[in-house]
Protein backbone atom coordinates (compact mmCIF):
# COMPACT_ATOMS: atom_id res chain seq x y z
CA UNK A 1 0.00 0.00 0.00
CA UNK A 2 2.88 1.99 1.06
CA UNK A 3 4.38 1.25 -2.33
CA UNK A 4 1.46 2.41 -4.42
CA UNK A 5 1.16 5.79 -2.50
CA UNK A 6 4.06 6.92 -3.66
CA UNK A 7 3.60 5.45 -6.83
CA UNK A 8 0.63 8.12 -7.30
CA UNK A 9 3.25 10.83 -7.87
CA UNK A 10 5.27 8.94 -9.94
CA UNK A 11 3.55 10.85 -12.74
CA UNK A 12 4.40 14.49 -11.72
CA UNK A 13 7.90 13.11 -10.89
CA UNK A 14 8.34 11.82 -14.65
CA UNK A 15 6.78 15.62 -15.01
CA UNK A 16 9.61 17.14 -13.16
CA UNK A 17 12.28 15.31 -15.11
CA UNK A 18 11.14 15.95 -18.59
CA UNK A 19 10.26 19.46 -17.78
CA UNK A 20 14.14 20.13 -16.50
CA UNK A 21 15.11 17.76 -19.60
CA UNK A 22 13.82 20.34 -21.36
CA UNK A 23 14.71 23.27 -20.04
CA UNK A 24 18.43 22.00 -19.74
CA UNK A 25 18.02 21.41 -24.07
CA UNK A 26 16.48 25.18 -24.00
CA UNK A 27 19.56 26.99 -21.94
CA UNK A 28 22.50 24.57 -22.89
CA UNK A 29 22.49 24.04 -26.38
CA UNK A 30 23.43 26.38 -28.99
CA UNK A 31 21.95 25.02 -31.74
CA UNK A 32 18.56 26.67 -32.52
CA UNK A 33 16.50 23.84 -33.38
CA UNK A 34 17.68 22.02 -30.74
CA UNK A 35 16.33 24.55 -28.52
CA UNK A 36 13.31 24.32 -29.96
CA UNK A 37 12.72 20.95 -30.10
CA UNK A 38 13.57 21.55 -25.99
CA UNK A 39 10.65 23.66 -25.88
CA UNK A 40 8.60 21.37 -27.36
CA UNK A 41 9.61 18.50 -24.57
CA UNK A 42 8.95 21.46 -22.00
CA UNK A 43 5.44 21.87 -23.06
CA UNK A 44 4.54 18.31 -23.35
CA UNK A 45 5.79 18.04 -19.82
CA UNK A 46 3.04 21.22 -19.05
CA UNK A 47 0.75 18.79 -20.84
CA UNK A 48 1.53 15.84 -18.64
CA UNK A 49 1.16 17.78 -15.52
CA UNK A 50 -2.66 18.92 -16.36
CA UNK A 51 -3.98 15.39 -17.99
CA UNK A 52 -2.11 13.71 -14.91
CA UNK A 53 -4.49 16.20 -12.34
CA UNK A 54 -7.59 14.72 -14.90
CA UNK A 55 -7.61 10.98 -13.60
CA UNK A 56 -10.11 10.00 -11.14
CA UNK A 57 -9.23 6.72 -9.69
CA UNK A 58 -12.54 4.08 -10.95
CA UNK A 59 -13.35 7.01 -14.02
CA UNK A 60 -13.35 6.25 -17.65
CA UNK A 61 -13.37 8.90 -20.19
CA UNK A 62 -16.04 11.79 -20.04
CA UNK A 63 -18.20 10.18 -22.75
CA UNK A 64 -21.76 9.82 -22.00
CA UNK A 65 -23.12 6.32 -21.89
CA UNK A 66 -26.98 5.81 -22.26
CA UNK A 67 -28.48 3.89 -20.24
CA UNK A 68 -25.61 3.47 -18.33
CA UNK A 69 -25.81 4.93 -14.27
CA UNK A 70 -23.56 6.38 -11.60
CA UNK A 71 -20.61 6.21 -14.00
CA UNK A 72 -17.65 8.00 -12.68
CA UNK A 73 -15.81 10.38 -15.20
CA UNK A 74 -12.88 11.87 -15.35
CA UNK A 75 -12.41 15.60 -15.56
CA UNK A 76 -13.25 16.89 -18.64
CA UNK A 77 -11.79 20.64 -18.40
CA UNK A 78 -8.74 19.77 -18.75
CA UNK A 79 -8.38 17.80 -21.73
CA UNK A 80 -10.19 20.83 -23.08
CA UNK A 81 -7.68 22.69 -22.46
CA UNK A 82 -4.45 20.64 -23.53
CA UNK A 83 -6.37 19.27 -26.38
CA UNK A 84 -6.78 23.25 -27.65
CA UNK A 85 -2.99 23.91 -26.31
CA UNK A 86 -1.04 20.94 -28.53
CA UNK A 87 -2.57 22.07 -32.18
CA UNK A 88 -1.53 26.22 -30.72
CA UNK A 89 1.72 24.53 -29.73
CA UNK A 90 2.27 23.26 -33.13
CA UNK A 91 1.12 26.36 -35.24
CA UNK A 92 3.52 28.36 -32.69
CA UNK A 93 6.53 25.75 -33.11
CA UNK A 94 5.87 26.38 -36.94
CA UNK A 95 6.41 29.72 -36.73
CA UNK A 96 9.49 29.27 -34.74
CA UNK A 97 10.77 26.99 -37.21
CA UNK A 98 10.24 29.53 -39.69
CA UNK A 99 12.46 32.44 -37.79
CA UNK A 100 15.07 29.62 -37.88
CA UNK A 101 14.97 28.74 -41.38
CA UNK A 102 15.33 32.91 -42.26
CA UNK A 103 17.96 33.23 -39.93
CA UNK A 104 20.01 30.43 -41.10
CA UNK A 105 19.64 31.95 -44.83
CA UNK A 106 21.03 35.02 -43.48
CA UNK A 107 23.75 34.01 -41.25
CA UNK A 108 24.48 30.43 -43.06
CA UNK A 109 24.71 28.98 -39.37
CA UNK A 110 21.82 28.46 -36.54
CA UNK A 111 24.70 28.10 -33.78
CA UNK A 112 23.76 31.22 -31.38
CA UNK A 113 27.45 32.28 -30.45
CA UNK A 114 28.16 32.16 -34.52
CA UNK A 115 25.51 34.48 -35.15
CA UNK A 116 26.96 36.46 -32.37
CA UNK A 117 29.96 36.89 -33.45
CA UNK A 118 28.80 37.22 -36.83
CA UNK A 119 26.77 40.49 -35.31
CA UNK B 1 -1.76 -4.43 -14.50
CA UNK B 2 -2.52 -1.15 -16.17
CA UNK B 3 -0.53 0.54 -13.24
CA UNK B 4 2.56 -1.32 -14.00
CA UNK B 5 2.01 -0.13 -18.08
CA UNK B 6 1.81 3.31 -17.23
CA UNK B 7 4.88 3.30 -15.76
CA UNK B 8 6.59 1.42 -17.90
CA UNK B 9 5.51 4.16 -20.56
CA UNK B 10 6.49 6.86 -18.48
CA UNK B 11 10.12 5.67 -18.01
CA UNK B 12 10.26 5.02 -21.43
CA UNK B 13 9.24 8.92 -22.07
CA UNK B 14 12.18 9.91 -19.45
CA UNK B 15 14.64 7.93 -21.32
CA UNK B 16 13.59 9.31 -24.85
CA UNK B 17 14.06 13.01 -23.54
CA UNK B 18 17.18 12.53 -22.20
CA UNK B 19 18.12 10.96 -25.75
CA UNK B 20 16.64 13.45 -27.82
CA UNK B 21 18.56 16.15 -25.86
CA UNK B 22 22.33 13.84 -25.66
CA UNK B 23 22.27 12.96 -29.39
CA UNK B 24 23.92 15.85 -31.95
CA UNK B 25 21.94 13.94 -35.06
CA UNK B 26 19.17 16.00 -35.73
CA UNK B 27 17.70 13.82 -37.33
CA UNK B 28 17.77 11.46 -34.97
CA UNK B 29 16.70 14.29 -32.25
CA UNK B 30 13.29 14.67 -34.90
CA UNK B 31 12.53 10.89 -35.31
CA UNK B 32 12.99 10.33 -31.17
CA UNK B 33 10.62 13.10 -30.59
CA UNK B 34 8.01 11.60 -32.91
CA UNK B 35 8.39 8.53 -30.67
CA UNK B 36 7.89 10.45 -27.82
CA UNK B 37 4.76 11.79 -28.87
CA UNK B 38 3.90 8.22 -29.09
CA UNK B 39 4.37 7.51 -25.95
CA UNK B 40 2.97 10.33 -24.35
CA UNK B 41 -0.28 9.98 -26.42
CA UNK B 42 -0.66 6.30 -25.37
CA UNK B 43 0.40 7.83 -21.50
CA UNK B 44 -3.06 10.19 -22.33
CA UNK B 45 -5.10 7.55 -23.20
CA UNK B 46 -3.77 5.55 -20.02
CA UNK B 47 -4.87 8.84 -18.01
CA UNK B 48 -8.66 8.59 -19.58
CA UNK B 49 -7.84 11.42 -22.05
CA UNK B 50 -8.75 9.62 -25.25
CA UNK B 51 -9.38 12.92 -27.04
CA UNK B 52 -6.04 14.34 -25.93
CA UNK B 53 -4.38 11.42 -27.10
CA UNK B 54 -5.84 11.07 -30.33
CA UNK B 55 -4.91 14.57 -30.92
CA UNK B 56 -1.53 14.46 -29.63
CA UNK B 57 -0.91 11.59 -31.65
CA UNK B 58 -2.20 13.25 -35.21
CA UNK B 59 -0.40 16.05 -34.43
CA UNK B 60 2.54 15.47 -32.52
CA UNK B 61 3.64 11.91 -34.03
CA UNK B 62 2.53 13.17 -37.59
CA UNK B 63 2.59 17.35 -38.40
CA UNK B 64 5.08 18.24 -35.74
CA UNK B 65 7.52 15.35 -37.26
CA UNK B 66 6.89 16.75 -40.86
CA UNK B 67 7.38 20.14 -40.31
CA UNK B 68 10.85 19.44 -38.40
CA UNK B 69 12.67 17.44 -40.86
CA UNK B 70 11.40 20.32 -43.66
CA UNK B 71 12.92 22.77 -41.34
CA UNK B 72 16.58 20.62 -41.24
CA UNK B 73 16.11 20.51 -44.53
CA UNK B 74 16.53 23.86 -44.75
CA UNK B 75 19.42 24.28 -42.57
CA UNK B 76 21.53 21.19 -41.99
CA UNK B 77 20.56 18.24 -39.47
CA UNK B 78 24.56 18.11 -37.53
CA UNK B 79 24.71 20.24 -33.97
CA UNK B 80 27.65 21.58 -33.34
CA UNK B 81 29.35 20.20 -29.78
CA UNK B 82 29.85 22.82 -27.56
CA UNK B 83 32.84 23.85 -25.90
CA UNK B 84 32.88 24.85 -22.15
CA UNK B 85 31.67 23.58 -18.90
CA UNK B 86 28.12 23.19 -18.63
CA UNK B 87 28.28 22.21 -15.33
CA UNK B 88 26.77 25.50 -13.91
CA UNK B 89 23.36 24.27 -16.39
CA UNK B 90 23.40 21.05 -14.98
CA UNK B 91 23.08 21.95 -11.41
CA UNK B 92 20.79 24.50 -11.89
CA UNK B 93 18.31 22.12 -13.91
CA UNK B 94 19.12 19.24 -11.11
CA UNK B 95 18.42 21.71 -8.31
CA UNK B 96 15.33 22.87 -9.58
CA UNK B 97 14.02 19.55 -10.46
CA UNK B 98 14.36 18.25 -7.08
CA UNK B 99 12.83 21.01 -6.01
CA UNK B 100 9.50 20.23 -8.05
CA UNK B 101 9.26 17.25 -6.88
CA UNK B 102 9.51 18.16 -3.41
CA UNK B 103 6.92 20.61 -4.48
CA UNK B 104 5.02 17.28 -5.46
CA UNK B 105 4.30 15.44 -2.12
CA UNK B 106 1.72 18.09 -1.23
CA UNK B 107 -0.14 17.53 -4.42
CA UNK B 108 -3.48 14.93 -4.21
CA UNK B 109 -1.90 11.78 -5.22
CA UNK B 110 -3.18 10.28 -8.77
CA UNK B 111 -6.50 9.23 -9.49
CA UNK B 112 -7.85 11.35 -5.91
CA UNK B 113 -11.52 11.74 -6.29
CA UNK B 114 -11.48 14.69 -3.83
CA UNK B 115 -8.67 16.67 -5.31
CA UNK B 116 -9.45 20.72 -5.60
CA UNK B 117 -9.47 20.08 -9.09
CA UNK B 118 -12.65 17.78 -8.97
CA UNK B 119 -14.89 20.46 -7.05
CA UNK B 120 -14.92 23.86 -8.96
CA UNK B 121 -16.76 23.62 -11.81
CA UNK B 122 -16.22 19.83 -13.72
CA UNK B 123 -19.18 18.39 -11.99
CA UNK B 124 -21.27 21.21 -13.01
CA UNK B 125 -20.40 20.14 -16.83
CA UNK B 126 -20.70 16.67 -16.33
CA UNK B 127 -23.90 17.06 -14.26
CA UNK B 128 -25.54 19.78 -16.73
CA UNK B 129 -24.51 18.58 -20.01
CA UNK B 130 -27.32 16.12 -20.82
CA UNK B 131 -30.08 18.46 -19.72
CA UNK B 132 -28.87 21.51 -21.77
CA UNK B 133 -26.75 19.95 -24.68
CA UNK B 134 -27.21 16.62 -24.85
CA UNK B 135 -24.26 14.98 -26.39
CA UNK B 136 -22.19 12.06 -25.35
CA UNK B 137 -18.95 13.87 -25.32
CA UNK B 138 -18.33 16.21 -22.46
CA UNK B 139 -15.18 16.96 -24.07
CA UNK B 140 -17.08 18.22 -26.84
CA UNK B 141 -19.86 19.98 -25.20
CA UNK B 142 -17.29 21.97 -23.11
CA UNK B 143 -14.43 22.43 -26.25
CA UNK B 144 -17.62 23.93 -28.60
CA UNK B 145 -20.44 25.57 -25.91
CA UNK B 146 -19.41 25.96 -22.83
CA UNK B 147 -16.08 27.26 -23.43
CA UNK B 148 -16.60 28.38 -26.62
CA UNK B 149 -15.08 31.68 -26.09
CA UNK B 150 -11.55 30.11 -25.42
CA UNK B 151 -11.81 27.68 -29.03
CA UNK B 152 -12.62 30.82 -30.64
CA UNK B 153 -9.27 32.30 -29.46
CA UNK B 154 -7.36 29.33 -29.83
CA UNK B 155 -9.08 29.09 -33.76
CA UNK B 156 -7.30 32.72 -33.88
CA UNK B 157 -4.38 31.62 -32.56
CA UNK B 158 -3.69 29.11 -34.93
CA UNK B 159 -4.61 31.95 -37.91
CA UNK B 160 -2.29 33.95 -36.28
CA UNK B 161 0.53 31.73 -36.83
CA UNK B 162 0.00 30.28 -40.08
CA UNK B 163 0.14 34.30 -41.49
CA UNK B 164 2.91 34.57 -39.63
CA UNK B 165 4.96 31.31 -41.40
CA UNK B 166 3.30 32.65 -44.34
CA UNK B 167 4.77 36.16 -44.46
CA UNK B 168 8.46 34.83 -43.14
CA UNK B 169 8.36 32.11 -45.55
CA UNK B 170 7.22 34.50 -48.53
CA UNK B 171 9.65 36.62 -48.84
CA UNK B 172 12.38 35.68 -51.93
CA UNK B 173 15.37 33.81 -50.22
CA UNK B 174 18.76 36.06 -50.20
CA UNK B 175 20.35 33.32 -52.60
CA UNK B 176 19.80 32.99 -56.78
CA UNK B 177 16.44 30.72 -57.03
CA UNK B 178 16.85 27.41 -59.00
CA UNK B 179 14.75 25.39 -61.06
CA UNK B 180 12.61 22.62 -58.66
CA UNK B 181 15.30 19.73 -58.59
CA UNK B 182 14.56 16.12 -58.24
CA UNK B 183 13.53 16.40 -54.89
CA UNK B 184 9.79 17.75 -56.17
CA UNK B 185 9.23 14.07 -57.70
CA UNK B 186 8.73 13.17 -54.23
CA UNK B 187 9.17 9.23 -53.58
CA UNK B 188 7.46 7.90 -56.93
CA UNK B 189 10.73 5.75 -57.96
CA UNK B 190 10.34 3.44 -54.34
CA UNK B 191 7.86 0.74 -55.34
CA UNK B 192 7.11 0.07 -51.40
CA UNK B 193 5.69 3.22 -49.80
CA UNK B 194 3.77 3.91 -53.22
CA UNK B 195 1.56 0.86 -53.08
CA UNK B 196 1.21 1.34 -49.16
CA UNK B 197 1.18 4.81 -49.54
CA UNK B 198 -1.96 4.81 -52.22
CA UNK B 199 -3.47 2.09 -49.82
CA UNK B 200 -3.41 4.51 -47.20
CA UNK B 201 -4.27 7.63 -47.96
CA UNK B 202 -8.15 7.43 -48.74
CA UNK B 203 -8.68 5.84 -45.52
CA UNK B 204 -6.85 7.99 -43.50
CA UNK B 205 -8.62 10.69 -44.90
CA UNK B 206 -12.04 8.62 -44.94
CA UNK B 207 -10.93 8.30 -40.93
CA UNK B 208 -10.45 12.14 -40.33
CA UNK B 209 -13.95 13.13 -41.57
CA UNK B 210 -15.38 10.32 -39.22
CA UNK B 211 -13.60 12.03 -36.66
CA UNK B 212 -14.63 15.35 -37.58
CA UNK B 213 -18.79 14.31 -37.80
CA UNK B 214 -18.86 11.81 -34.85
CA UNK B 215 -16.75 14.14 -32.43
CA UNK B 216 -20.50 14.66 -30.50
CA UNK B 217 -20.70 11.02 -29.68
CA UNK B 218 -17.30 9.74 -29.45
CA UNK B 219 -13.94 11.26 -29.22
CA UNK B 220 -12.67 13.39 -31.51
CA UNK B 221 -13.81 16.66 -33.33
CA UNK B 222 -12.24 19.78 -35.46
CA UNK B 223 -9.26 20.00 -34.11
CA UNK B 224 -8.22 16.18 -34.54
CA UNK B 225 -10.04 15.56 -37.66
CA UNK B 226 -7.90 19.01 -39.19
CA UNK B 227 -4.73 17.25 -38.14
CA UNK B 228 -5.73 13.74 -39.63
CA UNK B 229 -7.06 15.22 -42.73
CA UNK B 230 -3.63 17.00 -43.57
CA UNK B 231 -1.61 14.38 -42.27
CA UNK B 232 -3.02 12.42 -44.99
CA UNK B 233 -2.51 14.92 -47.49
CA UNK B 234 1.23 15.73 -46.81
CA UNK B 235 1.71 11.77 -47.21
CA UNK B 236 0.45 12.19 -50.59
CA UNK B 237 2.81 15.18 -51.08
CA UNK B 238 5.63 13.49 -49.86
CA UNK B 239 5.00 10.47 -52.09
CA UNK B 240 3.57 12.15 -55.39
CA UNK B 241 5.85 15.25 -55.11
CA UNK B 242 4.39 18.56 -53.47
CA UNK B 243 3.92 19.82 -57.30
CA UNK B 244 1.11 16.91 -57.66
CA UNK B 245 -0.20 17.86 -53.93
CA UNK B 246 -1.23 21.41 -54.77
CA UNK B 247 -2.67 20.31 -57.78
CA UNK B 248 -5.21 18.30 -55.46
CA UNK B 249 -5.47 20.79 -53.15
CA UNK B 250 -4.10 24.82 -54.33
CA UNK B 251 -3.08 27.04 -52.71
CA UNK B 252 -5.93 29.33 -52.89
CA UNK B 253 -8.17 26.56 -51.62
CA UNK B 254 -6.29 26.15 -48.80
CA UNK B 255 -5.76 29.52 -47.81
CA UNK B 256 -9.42 29.61 -48.08
CA UNK B 257 -10.17 27.30 -45.61
CA UNK B 258 -7.85 29.10 -42.91
CA UNK B 259 -9.72 32.21 -43.22
CA UNK B 260 -13.25 30.74 -44.24
CA UNK B 261 -12.64 28.06 -41.12
CA UNK B 262 -11.93 30.97 -38.89
CA UNK B 263 -14.77 33.22 -40.28
CA UNK B 264 -17.54 30.50 -39.95
CA UNK B 265 -16.93 30.27 -36.27
CA UNK B 266 -17.14 34.11 -35.73
CA UNK B 267 -19.96 34.26 -37.79
CA UNK B 268 -22.20 31.50 -35.98
CA UNK B 269 -21.28 34.03 -33.13
CA UNK B 270 -22.59 37.53 -34.42
CA UNK B 271 -25.63 35.09 -35.93
CA UNK B 272 -26.60 33.93 -32.25
CA UNK B 273 -26.37 37.91 -31.53
CA UNK B 274 -28.65 38.98 -34.52
CA UNK B 275 -30.96 36.51 -33.19
CA UNK B 276 -31.50 37.83 -29.87
CA UNK B 277 -29.38 35.84 -28.09
CA UNK B 278 -25.49 36.53 -26.18
CA UNK B 279 -22.11 35.72 -28.60
CA UNK B 280 -21.85 32.19 -28.70
CA UNK B 281 -24.79 31.21 -27.42
CA UNK B 282 -26.39 28.57 -29.65
CA UNK B 283 -29.44 28.24 -27.76
CA UNK B 284 -31.28 30.49 -30.22
CA UNK B 285 -29.96 29.52 -33.48
CA UNK B 286 -33.19 26.70 -33.57
CA UNK B 287 -36.65 26.38 -32.12
CA UNK B 288 -35.74 23.99 -29.12
CA UNK B 289 -32.70 25.37 -27.45
CA UNK B 290 -31.10 21.60 -26.73
CA UNK B 291 -30.95 21.49 -30.83
CA UNK B 292 -29.72 24.82 -31.11
CA UNK B 293 -26.80 23.90 -29.35
CA UNK B 294 -26.41 20.40 -31.21
CA UNK B 295 -26.41 22.38 -34.98
CA UNK B 296 -24.12 25.35 -33.25
CA UNK B 297 -21.40 22.75 -32.05
CA UNK B 298 -21.58 21.10 -35.76
CA UNK B 299 -21.15 24.19 -37.10
CA UNK B 300 -18.38 25.40 -35.33
CA UNK B 301 -16.44 21.91 -35.03
CA UNK B 302 -16.51 21.96 -39.18
CA UNK B 303 -15.19 25.60 -38.44
CA UNK B 304 -12.20 24.45 -36.51
CA UNK B 305 -11.93 21.44 -39.08
CA UNK B 306 -11.47 23.79 -41.76
CA UNK B 307 -8.82 26.66 -39.79
CA UNK B 308 -6.79 23.41 -38.63
CA UNK B 309 -6.47 21.51 -41.73
CA UNK B 310 -5.88 24.05 -43.97
CA UNK B 311 -3.39 26.00 -41.47
CA UNK B 312 -1.21 22.97 -40.79
CA UNK B 313 -1.38 22.45 -44.90
CA UNK B 314 -0.11 25.66 -45.83
CA UNK B 315 2.80 26.23 -42.99
CA UNK B 316 4.03 22.29 -44.76
CA UNK B 317 3.75 24.09 -48.83
CA UNK B 318 5.40 27.19 -47.59
CA UNK B 319 8.00 25.12 -45.92
CA UNK B 320 8.29 22.85 -48.56
CA UNK B 321 8.46 25.48 -51.49
CA UNK B 322 11.21 27.18 -49.58
CA UNK B 323 13.30 23.87 -50.35
CA UNK B 324 12.61 24.22 -53.88
CA UNK B 325 13.80 27.67 -54.36
CA UNK B 326 16.96 27.59 -52.31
Amino acid sequence: MKLLELLGYFNYWVFAIILTVGLYAVISKTNLIKKLIGLSIFQSAVFLMYITMDKVEGGTAPIIQAGVENQIFSNPLPQVLILTAIVVGVSTLALGLAMVVRISECYGTIEENEILDAD
Amino acid sequence: MIFIFAVFLLTLLVITAIAIVRTEDLFVAVMLTSIFSLLMAANFFILDAADVALTEAAVGAGVTTVIFLCALALTGDREKPRQGSRWITFSTVGVLALLIIYATFDKPRLGDPDAPVHQHVAPWYLEKTPEYIDIPNVVTAILGSFRGYDTLGEVFVVFAACIGVLFILGVRPPRKAVALSDKSKGLRHHLIPQVVGRLLIPFIVLFGLYVQFHGEYGPGGGFQAGAIIATGIILYALLEGEANALRAVPRKVLLGMVVGGAMLYGAVGVVCMLMGGAFLDYSVLASDPVFGQQLGILIIEAGVGMAVCGALLSIFHAFAAREGLS
